[in-house]
């Protein structure tokens, strides 16, 4: 429980990762945690760029995560991961990536310009990379809105939280009529995530 | 107990602890979910939106007087648009405890200017304080309302941007009941301009007193003192040198306005240097300098510009480097905020693209107008601004000039340039984005949208005959997805000989009551479908290509808004028949 655990998430509005990181952020503190999270609301139903850090652990100053310090970079799109991947812990951080991609609507030229070699570009950096085809697992469970709590499932096995904690969370915060598919959602994440550990 | 709440929640939590019983403010982040929240958990203390925040402060300023617990809330500019009322009521002090919250927004996040309100304070005379995480917004604005009553005082809390939007553990209490306090009218008090000279120096009193308590009051300690670094801060900067420099010697103020000469000379005694670690201008570091301390080291170090963060405080006192994005090695487009799918703000825009004006925009998501693909606003600068700004550029000879606002902003500042515009002989052509809601904030109501802030039915303010009262002859309604309307009527009264107004109407997609309607989706026929892109430059989010290059709608993001069917020449998009799911 000493261990400082620094998260980013990163995400297109629309996408949903403000509120994984605030599922995150419940079960921390459910688990006995200090948590604080930080996020930049506005922009968030708009398509625009949006970042949440949460950070849990003894005792919690700041709540923003500083660059190069995060233990899981946790993004919902291709481009978000490349823009917060220098957040990433140099040597053990892990990128957590959707295997997705979304233009950006109000950029002239965005279709020809968008970064189609993010992977590679960030295994060439030797950074630890988890790609996740997240997008097309929540269509496959029939809800294309919950590739982000598929992408927290996923989460949910690379840091210390206990398994009920993210069941009571999920459960607190979710509607009802949406919670079955949403404990779907994350279970295949968390199996996903195994799959891919066990094939390296 | 502790919750999980944002530092805007814990305000409305401790002010529905310290018996609030009327709350007032106008959206504007980062402040909106105080009065959102107070709404949602707590009516009690009787939240309401006003039509602007000097309104929502007089209302709060007469509730005090007459005796109540009032909380107001505004953003950082909203505190300029209350200046008038704010710079006067220390002259009467107050009666139930008056806090008023100003969220400044260091980084400009979500505003137009950087501004550290805590010099609005200093002038007109007012007590701040400066909670540095979310259990102290709850715990400071309980202080700050026995406070107020103590000294009678009208007491501001200032939170930013990073504190008002994180979220912490929160312990929290019951709420205390507080009786109302009995209203004796007092025109030596309360009539201000008649007695101002009587009243002046009771503003220095109050002042001198609560600086008095600043220099022993526990919002101000002393931490490691016996460390050789010291280091003076406040607000959430605080958090950072807790997190930075975990042994310093630490003088953290929590009331930063005014501040304790007999402390800050103290702790500043006991070591060789000190740094003043303050988001924002220099409003402490200053104020040290003027007593004669001189053994500090700030802004040049630390900077005035944008947002603190414990990364720039390693680098700025040389402790280590922090990783920045890979920009240098691979293009990492940007991503700024575009109008929603189905907003009706997207039709207007084109056709004043099309048209070829000069726009004299406004404050709401509207500003994003200036963005490709429109690039089709020109100037903005405040709320209401718009219409004094295309009266002047039409003085000034430019004879194509578009004022454009929203119906929020349009009640918020936008009426009295309008009379003066039609008062002085102007051929102001304006446009009314009429959506019921204050949009850009998260589609809080507005008196022209029929419910308050309870989400309850209220009268409902007709823009239309507001519009011809002020003498303002050619008035006209257009339904905003309409496209061929909007051009027709925006062309029609361009070309109006005199003052016109053209209201576009649809409501805001951020709605509940617009996400919450059954409808069904658009789709594309591939059969009928020539490739000829008329669609795509409708420039829809939810629209976008197969690998075959046909164009394809999300239908789980369409809004049924009907713009990319009217623009389709073979007519090849059409309603859905029944809602499905959305194709790979």
């Amino acid at each position: 429980m000493d261990k400082l655990h620094n998260l980013m998430f990163a995400g297109v509005g629309g996408q949903g990762s403000l509120l994984i990181a605030e599922l995150t952020s419940m079960a921390a503190a459910d688990a006995g945690y200090d948590v604080k999270q930080t996020e930049v609301h506005g922009v968030s139903q708009r398509g625009g760029s949006v970042e949440t850090h949460v950070r849990f652990g003894k005792k919690i100053y700041s709540p923003i995560v500083t660059p190069g310090e995060a233990d899981v970079v946790l993004a919902l799109e291709l481009l978000e991961a490349l823009r917060f991947a220098h957040y990433a812990y140099p040597g053990k951080g892990i990128i957590l990536v959707n295997d997705h991609e979304i233009i950006p609507g109000s950029v002239s030229g965005a279709e020809d310009m968008y970064p189609h070699n993010a992977k590679a570009f960030l295994r060439d950096k030797k950074m630890n990379v988890i790609t996740l085809k997240a997008t097309q697992k929540a269509h496959e469970l029939g809800d294309g809105r919950i590739a982000n709590v598929v992408m927290l499932g996923a989460l949910s096995t690379l840091i210390d939280i206990p398994s009920q904690s993210w069941q009571k969370a999920l459960k607190l915060r979710l509607p009802t009529r949406y919670l079955d598919g949403n404990l779907k959602a994350f279970a295949a994440g968390e199996q996903m995530v195994r799959k891919e550990n066990a094939a390296v | 107990m502790s919750e999980l709440l944002l530092g805007n929640q814990a305000i409305a939590r401790g002010a529905w602890e310290a018996g609030v019983t009327f709350a007032s403010g106008y959206p504007g982040t980062p402040s909106t979910e105080i009065i959102e929240t107070l709404a949602a958990r707590y009516p009690e203390t009787n939240p309401r939106w006003s039509a602007n925040e000097k309104v929502a402060f007089e209302e709060g300023m007469g509730a005090a007087i007459g005796g109540l617990r009032v909380l107001v809330t505004m953003k950082h500019v909203g505190l300029n648009v209350a200046a008038d009322a704010f710079m006067v009521f220390p002259y009467a002090g107050t009666n139930g405890g008056f806090v008023v919250i100003s969220a400044d927004d260091p980084g400009m996040h979500s505003s137009q200017n950087e501004q550290d309100n805590r010099y609005l304070a200093r002038m007109g005379k007012v007590s701040v304080l400066e909670p540095s995480e979310a259990q102290e917004c709850r715990d400071f604005v309980i202080e700050a309302f026995k406070l107020s009553e103590q000294f009678n005082a009208p007491i501001m809390l200032r939170t930013t941007t990073r504190l008002a939007h994180h979220k912490g553990l929160v312990e929290v209490g019951q709420r205390e009941e507080v009786p109302q306090r009995e209203f004796i009218p007092d025109p030596k008090r309360f009539s201000v301009p008649i007695y101002r000279h009587l009243r002046r120096p009771i503003v220095e009193q109050t002042i001198e007193a609560l600086r008095d308590y600043a220099e022993t009051s526990p919002l101000n300690r002393i931490e490691n003192s016996d460390n050789s670094i010291g280091v003076v801060t406040s607000g959430i900067s605080y958090q950072y040198v807790k997190e930075v420099l975990p042994e310093a010697g630490v003088l953290r103020l929590g009331m930063s306005n005014p501040l304790p000469p007999k402390l800050l000379k103290d702790f500043c005694s006991r070591y060789e240097t000190v740094y003043v670690i303050e988001e924002g201008e220099p409003f402490i570091e200053e104020y040290m300098r003027s007593i004669g301390i001189s053994n500090l080291i700030g802004k040049e170090l630390f900077g005035v510009i944008g947002e603190y963060s414990p990364g720039r405080l390693r680098e700025a006192l040389e402790i280590s480097k922090v990783p920045t994005p890979f920009t240098e090695e691979i293009t990492i487009l940007p991503r700024p905020p575009m109008m929603c799918v189905g907003c009706g703000h997207r039709t207007v825009f084109a056709t004043l693209r099309q048209l070829k004006t000069i726009v004299a925009g406004d404050i709401g998501c509207y500003t994003m107008g200036a963005l490709p693909p429109y690039e089709a606003e020109h100037t903005t600068f405040a709320m209401g601004a718009s219409i004094g700004t295309a009266v002047g550029l039409e003085r000034a000879g430019q004879d194509r000039v578009i004022a454009i606002i929203g119906d929020a902003t349009f009640i918020h500042a936008g009426i009295p340039p309008l009379i003066d515009a039609v008062y002085n002989g102007s051929k102001l052509t304006l446009v009314i984005l009429d959506n019921s809601a204050t949009g850009m904030t998260g589609a809080q109501p507005h008196p022209a949208a029929g419910k308050n802030a309870l989400g309850e039915d209220a009268p409902k303010l007709d823009l239309v005959k507001l519009v011809e009262a002020t003498g303002v002859e050619m008035v006209e309604v257009v339904d905003t997805w309409q496209r061929k309307d909007v051009r027709r009527v925006i062309s029609k009264a361009l070309a109006h000989d005199g003052p016109a107004v053209v209201i576009a109407q649809g409501p805001c997609q951020q709605l509940p009551d617009m996400k919450r309607r059954d409808f069904l989706p658009f789709v594309v026929e591939e059969e009928l479908c020539t490739q000829c892109d008329a669609c795509f430059k409708v420039w829809c989010p939810a629209i976008t290509r197969t690998e075959h290059g046909f164009p394809i709608i999300n239908t789980a993001e369409c809004t049924a808004c009907t713009v990319c069917a009217q623009v389709c020449p073979p007519e090849a998009i059409r309603l859905a028949e029944k809602p499905f799911a959305v194709k790979l």
